[in-house]
């Protein structure tokens, strides 16, 4: 019953104690008028037993299909410690550490959860951790043009080779309050942003910079040569990057001369698994002389009384609860337990684990490009270097192949068609190290015989792909 | 309680790796093609330790927190109710969990049916036309509810509406909120019976009100009596209103936020809905509207055509705010408030809000026999309540913060403190139904003990607490000399 303890025999002894007759009346202050009769609408309760037999049917509905797509959520392997640990009650069904002395276990991992990250992105501070990547993007953009006080334009620059969801949630976030998102084009060759791109915002009042590494397209950026240029303006620089990459790729406090301003981007890659989206966190990152323009909570190390060493929620004159109209946003929740996986998680692989991690990723990648553009039908969409994630582009549409693979239990991809039509039947694929060769094998086998039947036959389409393609 | 850990910096030894955890090593032609200039030098401060050692640490940090399933944690206005393990269990079945976001619809119809059945459910719970699942915590819902707003009146050519008026009792981020969205807030004022000041509100309302943001029950832990009123003077003057579900839990199944005339509001559903509060999150702020908002939902919603569900976005919600998430939103959160829900029923719903209250209703009174001064005695708790220890500040010189500090001695987490700002010295408490009497009864007993310390011993308090793993801890040092990563020293 809804989890509630109490026999008969407590509620009238309870009710007798407060001095009313029925539960009923404790809700003599609210007009009779809006009293709900009954919640119609609702289905009957569900015991565990009952419950339990719904969802394993609605989980074996949606079976596990091999899965070949990155675009932002990526699938690596996790620890079965992450998870164990993640949800004892005490990390689980714990709070906001508001009170200090009875959340040392999480405020002394956030510490711990910043250093790592800090390292990581190669910048000197951080917070608890955001909603998701994109909504970090928003945060970063409003956050530069706090720090950018040079500037009147609120105009953000960002490249067209950026997640498109993180530049739609940056618009969605970020307009209301003034700020104006310009798309820098790309070029179509090599997947990635050119100087040229840059060159007609000289002498521009441009308030920041948004460089995202590896890039969409899984392609690598010159980030150093669009953080000076950035630079040289007094254009401040937001890195977006992920979190796998950096055990392997440069870091954003390393990028150019001067080292990006703010690095943010999505940590579900740190022990997070895909779960149909989320929940996520967004990672964010800077040098310590911003620090109190960053929003989110912050954990720090002090000592108490005795002169022992403790942590504590700090900088909080920065958020909500005590700035209220003011503050840095309005952001009061951290994505806490995905920051405990995330902090799990990079311990136990450590420097070394996340580097091979990485190293496997992309050289299963390598192979699946390689077997893939080997087919007839297939080729590579851009020259240059990506990581773990890349481009290709079909003979034709790409959504009735990915449909059909997907028949077959192959997630083959995403289709591009409708984000970057300019790219005609593209398809960004992207193997981890999850993968086997094995699996590979089976996706470039499928896909030539998706596309080797539909060119020989097809008139003999087989009658599902008919009703399903879009 | 165990004394404190050291840091997991402080276990590592160069060389040592959860080897068993790292794929096979390729060797360095795996990665050749990765240019130079863009390769990373300096290894990251990641620690280097076994897994044994992760594993200790990180269990024995587990074991510094208070959490619900260890200890009666009545923080008013966050609604600390028990996570059912079956809502964990379920939502992380294998097959949820290596769902790709972006996979087709076609194989999705499972978890698809759970998001369109969970929006359906929160339809008829808040009385709304409309929901949306995608904003990733209340706040997040709250900037989704007034850029809804907003959006409306732009819609309708009314431009001037820039101002959201908020009562000065509210919580932080409704004000946050507004500024984030572009508004102008005006507060009005709490009469001292802990209803919204009318007359106020009269004259604040008028061609620039966007709309105003309320919660019912209030911040005070009192029903907002006048509700009904307060919709008709905002509606005529051309505002919406928008509902702050912080406190559902009190009417849950007994009053619903669209029948008291609510143009939108958000759900918590980490507080009513049960889903982990995680150390601070995640969470998710599922929004509803009524019918002419519903255009501006933010996208993802989960749409039905015929026997199947699909993905509604841009093209099908044209004048939708935008998308708000990288993806549909906290996926895994919401499947466990869908299983929270599906295990209550219709039965269960009307119960949380019934036993909310009757346990609020009950330590309330429980405390004022024991001399403690509730902040509105005239009035009924809802699922939560203030008391006030400006009496205690003022006779014995201890705080509420020394209050609270005592009753983590006494094995329980302490009430919100100094929240509302309106009430001196206040503990706003909220049992939450999932609580026995007998735990209530323990909570006041302990709190008329430190009453009498406070009398008799108040240095007691006020160096509170004793047997935690640290003391009272220096927050002025902690804002005043950062250290918030942790840095190698010269040996190591």
């Amino acid at each position: 019953m809804a989890f509630i303890p109490h026999t008969a025999a407590d509620v009238e002894a309870m009710l007798a104690a407060i001095g009313v007759a029925s539960i009923e009346e404790l809700f003599d202050e609210i007009p009779a008028a809006l009293r709900v009769k009954s919640l119609a609408g609702i289905p009957d309760a569900m015991n565990e037993m009952e419950i339990g037999r719904l969802m394993n049917e609605r989980a074996r509905a949606d079976g596990r299909p091999l899965c070949f797509i990155g675009a932002g959520a990526y699938e690596h392997h996790i620890p079965a410690a992450v998870w164990a640990i993640t949800t004892r009650g005490e990390f689980y069904s714990a709070y906001t550490p508001y009170q200090a002395e009875a959340s040392q276990g999480t405020l002394q991992l956030m510490y711990e959860y910043q250093t790592m990250i800090a390292s990581l992105t190669g910048m000197e501070v951080a917070n608890a951790s955001l909603y998701d990547g994109a909504s970090a993007v928003a945060e970063a953009s409003l956050m530069a043009v706090r720090l950018n006080r040079k500037s009147k334009s609120q105009r953000i620059l960002v490249p067209s080779t950026v997640h498109p969801h993180y530049r739609k949630v940056a618009v969605a976030t970020a307009s209301n309050q003034g700020l104006r998102f310009e798309e820098l084009p790309y070029c179509t060759d090599e997947g990635c942003t050119p100087a040229g791109a840059l060159a007609k915002y000289d002498g521009e009042d441009i308030a920041a910079l948004v460089i995202q590494q590896p890039n969409f397209f899984g392609r690598l950026e010159d980030v150093d040569a669009l953080t000076d240029w950035a630079h040289a303006r007094g254009v401040p620089v937001i890195a977006v990057v992920n979190p796998t990459s950096l055990a392997l790729l440069k870091p954003p406090g390393e990028w150019g001369n001067k080292g990006a301003d703010i690095a943010v981007g999505e940590g579900q890659p740190l022990g997070v698994p895909l779960s149909c989206g989320g929940p996520y966190f967004g990672f964010m990152t800077t040098r310590m002389e911003y620090v109190r323009q960053m929003p989110g909570r912050i954990a720090g190390r002090t000592l108490d009384v005795n002169g022992r060493e403790g942590f504590t929620l700090t900088l909080q004159a920065r958020e909500q609860h005590i700035r209220r109209a003011r503050a840095t946003s309005n952001i009061c929740t951290n994505q806490g337990l995905l920051m405990t996986a995330a902090t799990i998680y990079m311990s136990l692989m450590g420097p070394q684990g996340l580097e091979r991690t990485a190293a496997v990723s992309h050289a299963r990648t390598c192979e699946l490009v390689a077997g893939l553009t080997r087919l007839q039908g297939v080729r590579a969409a851009f020259k240059g270097p990506c990581f773990h994630e890349a481009v290709v582009v079909l003979d034709r549409p790409v959504a009735p192949v990915l449909q059909a693979l997907a028949n077959r239990g192959i997630l083959g991809g995403l289709d591009l068609s409708e984000y970057y039509p300019e790219l005609g039947p593209a398809l960004l694929v992207c193997a981890t190290e999850t993968k086997t060769a094995a699996d590979i094998d089976r996706c470039v086998a499928a896909l030539g015989e998706c596309l080797q039947s539909a060119r020989h036959a097809p008139h003999r389409r087989p009658a599902r792909l008919a009703q399903d393609r879009r | 309680m165990r004394t404190r850990e050291q840091l997991i910096f402080e276990h590592s030894h160069p060389g040592r790796g959860a080897t068993d955890q790292w794929p096979h090593d390729l060797g360095p032609e795996s990665i050749a093609d990765l240019p130079a200039k863009l390769r990373r030098t300096r290894r990251p401060l990641l620690p280097e330790v076994g897994e044994l050692e992760a594993v200790r640490h990180f269990t024995r940090l587990s074991q510094l927190n208070f959490s619900i399933d260890t200890h009666f944690y009545p923080l008013g206005s966050c609604t600390m109710k028990y996570n059912p393990r079956a809502c964990n269990e379920y939502a992380m079945l294998p097959e949820f969990l290596a769902r790709h976001p972006l996979a087709p619809e076609s194989h999705g119809q499972g978890f698809l049916t759970c998001m369109y059945e969970l929006q359906e459910m929160l339809k008829e719970v808040s009385g709304m036309q409309a929901v949306a699942l995608s904003p990733m915590a209340g706040a997040h819902g709250e900037f989704a509810g007034v850029a809804m707003i907003r959006a409306y009146h732009r819609s309708r050519a009314d431009l001037a509406r820039n101002e959201i008026i908020v009562p000065e009792a509210a919580h932080g981020t409704n004000p946050a909120t507004a500024t984030m969205c572009g508004c102008v807030v005006r507060e009005i004022p709490v009469n001292a019976e802990g209803d919204v000041d009318v007359e106020a509100l009269k004259a604040a309302v008028g061609p620039n009100t966007a709309g105003i943001m309320l919660t019912n029950p209030s911040t005070l832990g009192v029903f907002e009596r006048r509700i009904e009123e307060v919709a008709r003077i905002v509606h005529a003057a051309g505002g919406l209103l928008y509902y702050d579900g912080a406190n559902l839990n009190a009417i849950l199944g007994k009053v619903r936020p669209g029948d008291m005339g609510f143009d939108v509001i958000h759900m918590n559903l980490h507080k009513t809905f049960s889903t982990p509060h995680g150390g601070g999150g995640p969470g998710a702020g599922a929004v509803g509207v009524s019918a002419r908002l519903q255009p501006f939902l933010p996208i993802p919603l989960v749409g039905k055509q015929g026997e199947r569900y699909r993905w509604l976005a841009e093209k099908d919600l044209p004048q939708s705010i935008g998308r708000l998430s990288g993806f549909m939103g906290n996926a895994g959160v919401l499947l466990r408030a869908y299983i929270y829900m599906r295990m209550l029923g219709r039965e269960g719903m009307r119960q949380v809000g019934e036993y909310a209250t009757l346990n609020a209703n009950y330590l309330l009174k429980r405390l004022t026999e024991q001399g403690f001064d509730a902040a509105y005695p005239s009035r009924r708790a809802s699922h939560e309540f203030i008391i006030t220890l400006k009496r205690q500040a003022r006779e014995c010189n201890v705080t509420a913060m020394d209050f609270a500090k005592r009753l983590l001695d006494h094995g329980f987490h302490a009430p919100t403190t100094y929240f509302p700002l309106l009430v001196p010295e206040c503990l706003l408490i909220e049992p939450t139904e999932t609580e026995g009497k007998d735990v209530l009864d323990a909570f006041a007993a302990a709190m008329a003990r430190i009453q009498k310390e406070a009398e008799q011993e108040p240095e007691r308090l006020r160096s509170a607490p004793h047997t935690m793993p640290v003391r009272r801890l220096d927050d002025v040092r902690a804002a005043k000399q950062l250290d918030l990563t942790w840095k190698p020293t010269a040996q190591s």
